[in-house]
């Protein structure tokens, strides 16, 4: 209950704020690097955009280049 | 590779042209306006950094003075060159990426002519003198509504798109641009609210007044800076950068944290823009706090851009696109170090009020949001067309033309702004100011007639850009017509020999 007491304390706002915003951004970095198997799924839609490439591929030159 | 067996089946299923299994319309019609926008808004641009070094130039006509001219340059190059960028480039990567047709053609149609709409009326109103006065979103209160309306429908079209996707993964592009649509809305919303003077006036008073007003304005003019002009162009880079290189994003779990943070972190660096004003100390900390951490997700997406290019840096001899985009990532490098610094209450203290502060801001549009957006063009318009570019040489001559008036420009406003800043604030031993105004704008002239030329060399290597698009759309136009005149020809034939 004090617990509570404090977090609703507003002269606390700055503290729980942090400690909220920093615990998510620590939890998504252990969500994608803690696991070696999440790892490689995560990079594997690194390809996505070439997903759909045979029929118009390499139109790197210019007609008058 | 993201091959599940649901996305092979669908690849084989639809082996056909792209061009026939997307609506390319659409996205052919965003990135010419896109163009036509970006010849004007830049060209007024020069017009009136022009008139800021040589004011004979506004001819004593009130409806193209520096003050009505100046939301007509911003407008068109923000929402028009800008946003119809992002119009065309996020509806070709929601199709691309998702291998899924465009949802809604009519509403997309709809979103095209609506913003366009939306943009010319601005431009007409501006020039006769109507605005709301806020930065960015000057626009009279009926616009604002045409342009929420808008915005739903592109809401609409882009997540309806999502979820009709043949990817059980949505691409990260996509993350960015979603963002970019969803807090766009917020922010256009609750910086508009306001009272109209009467129902048929294009006058309106902000809900908002004194320091409140303020920090709506820039909690939104950041956020403008934040959502339209780096979270949608960082979409248009997480695409067209790995396809131009013809190697994946050098890291997909790097994107996932610039984009979380990056989403983050925006939202609270607004008030760095009223520092040392009635805005309370620790809202004006705050914001420069933020603004420092910006930083680091800033770096970790141009790091994760530019070493895409790992191994094949040889491409940046052979190919002028890659260049755009590569040299785009160094510019939003350069611009992100140099805002968080900007930002300190110190610094601000000399550069605020002065044209480092506009010098800062061409480094972003001009270095980053303009480069990335004609590397973007240079790879997509082919593609929608069928074609190749007309010339290659010309991309080059674009890309030389652009980097020097950029440099131009950005050097002749530190040399501007600083200078400016110094002088405002030198004292003599009497504790009296060292020099009067109009000596801070003697010194001013020789930067602003710098900055113009800068301009002038962008403006041309835009004029050239719209020329070698044009050779290369005419030629595939003109055949299409023949095409469809022969087919005429030989029914009207068929039905006279019936």
């Amino acid at each position: 209950m004090d617990l509570w007491y404090w977090i609703t304390d507003l002269n606390n706002s700055k503290m729980v704020a942090l400690l909220l915003f920093f615990s998510t951004f620590v939890g998504i970095l252990i969500y994608l690097f803690s696991s070696r198997k999440r790892s490689e799924r995560l990079e594997s839609y690194r390809f996505i955009p070439f997903d759909d490439d045979e029929p118009d591929q390499k139109r790197q030159d210019g007609k008058h280049s | 590779m993201a091959q599940t067996p649901s996305a092979d089946v669908d690849r084989s299923r639809t082996q056909v042209a792209p061009s026939e299994q997307y609506n390319y319309d659409i996205v052919k019609k965003f990135a010419i306006m896109s163009i036509v926008w970006g010849v004007l808004g830049m060209g007024v641009g020069v017009w009136i950094a022009s008139q800021l070094a040589f004011p004979f130039l506004n001819f004593d006509i009130p409806q193209i003075t520096f003050g009505r001219f100046r939301p007509v340059h911003t407008t068109l190059v923000i929402f028009g060159f800008g946003g119809n960028a992002l119009f065309a480039t996020s509806y070709y990567i929601v199709q691309r990426t998702c291998q899924a047709r465009l949802y809604g053609p009519k509403l997309a149609e709809f979103t095209f002519w609506g913003w366009n709409l939306a943009v010319a009326l601005g431009v007409i109103t501006y020039m006769l003198g109507y605005t709301q006065g806020r930065e960015y979103a000057e626009f009279t209160w009926q616009i604002d509504l045409l342009i929420t309306v808008v915005w739903v429908a592109y809401f609409l079209v882009y997540l309806m798109t999502l979820l009709r996707r043949s990817q059980p993964h949505i691409y990260v592009a996509n993350w960015f641009f979603m963002a970019f649509i969803l807090a766009t809305a917020i922010l256009h919303i609750f910086n508009n609210l306001a009272i109209p003077v009467s129902l048929f006036s294009l006058e309106s008073y902000s809900l908002f007044s004194g320091v409140q007003d303020a920090m709506t304005q820039w909690w939104y003019g950041h956020n403008a800076v934040g959502f339209f002009l780096t979270a949608a162009f960082l979409g248009m880079m997480y695409y067209f950068v790995p396809k131009q290189a013809g190697r994946p994003i050098y890291s997909y779990r790097l994107s996932i944290v610039h984009f979380w943070a990056l989403v983050f972190l925006y939202m609270w660096v607004g008030a760095h823009h009223l520092h040392w004003t009635a805005l309370p100390d620790w809202v004006s900390t705050l914001a420069a706090t933020f603004s420092i951490l910006l930083l680091l997700p800033s770096w970790g997406g141009m790091i994760n851009g530019i070493m895409t290019l790992s191994g094949a840096w040889h491409k940046l001899r052979t190919d002028p696109i890659m260049l755009f985009l590569i040299t785009s990532l160094s510019f939003y490098g350069m611009a992100t170090f140099e805002g968080p610094m900007m930002s300190l209450k110190s610094v601000n203290a000399l550069s605020h009020y002065t044209d480092w502060t506009v010098g800062h801001v061409h480094s972003g549009a001009l270095g980053w949001v303009a480069m990335i957006t004609f590397g973007s063009m240079y790879h997509l318009i082919p593609r929608l067309w069928d074609t190749q570019l007309y010339s290659i040489r010309l991309v080059y001559v674009h890309f030389f033309l652009a980097t020097i008036g950029i440099v131009l420009y950005i050097t002749a406003m530190w040399v501007a702004g600083i200078g400016q800043g110094l002088m405002l604030r030198a004292f003599d031993e009497y504790g009296n100011l060292s020099y009067t105004f109009i000596e801070t704008v003697v010194f001013l002239h020789q930067p602003y007639v710098v900055r113009a030329l800068g301009g002038g060399l962008f403006l041309a290597g835009m004029l050239l850009m719209a020329y070698n698009i044009y050779k290369t759309i005419e030629p595939v136009r003109r055949e299409a017509a023949r095409q469809v005149a022969s087919g005429r020809t030989e029914t009207t034939a068929s039905a006279s020999r019936a």
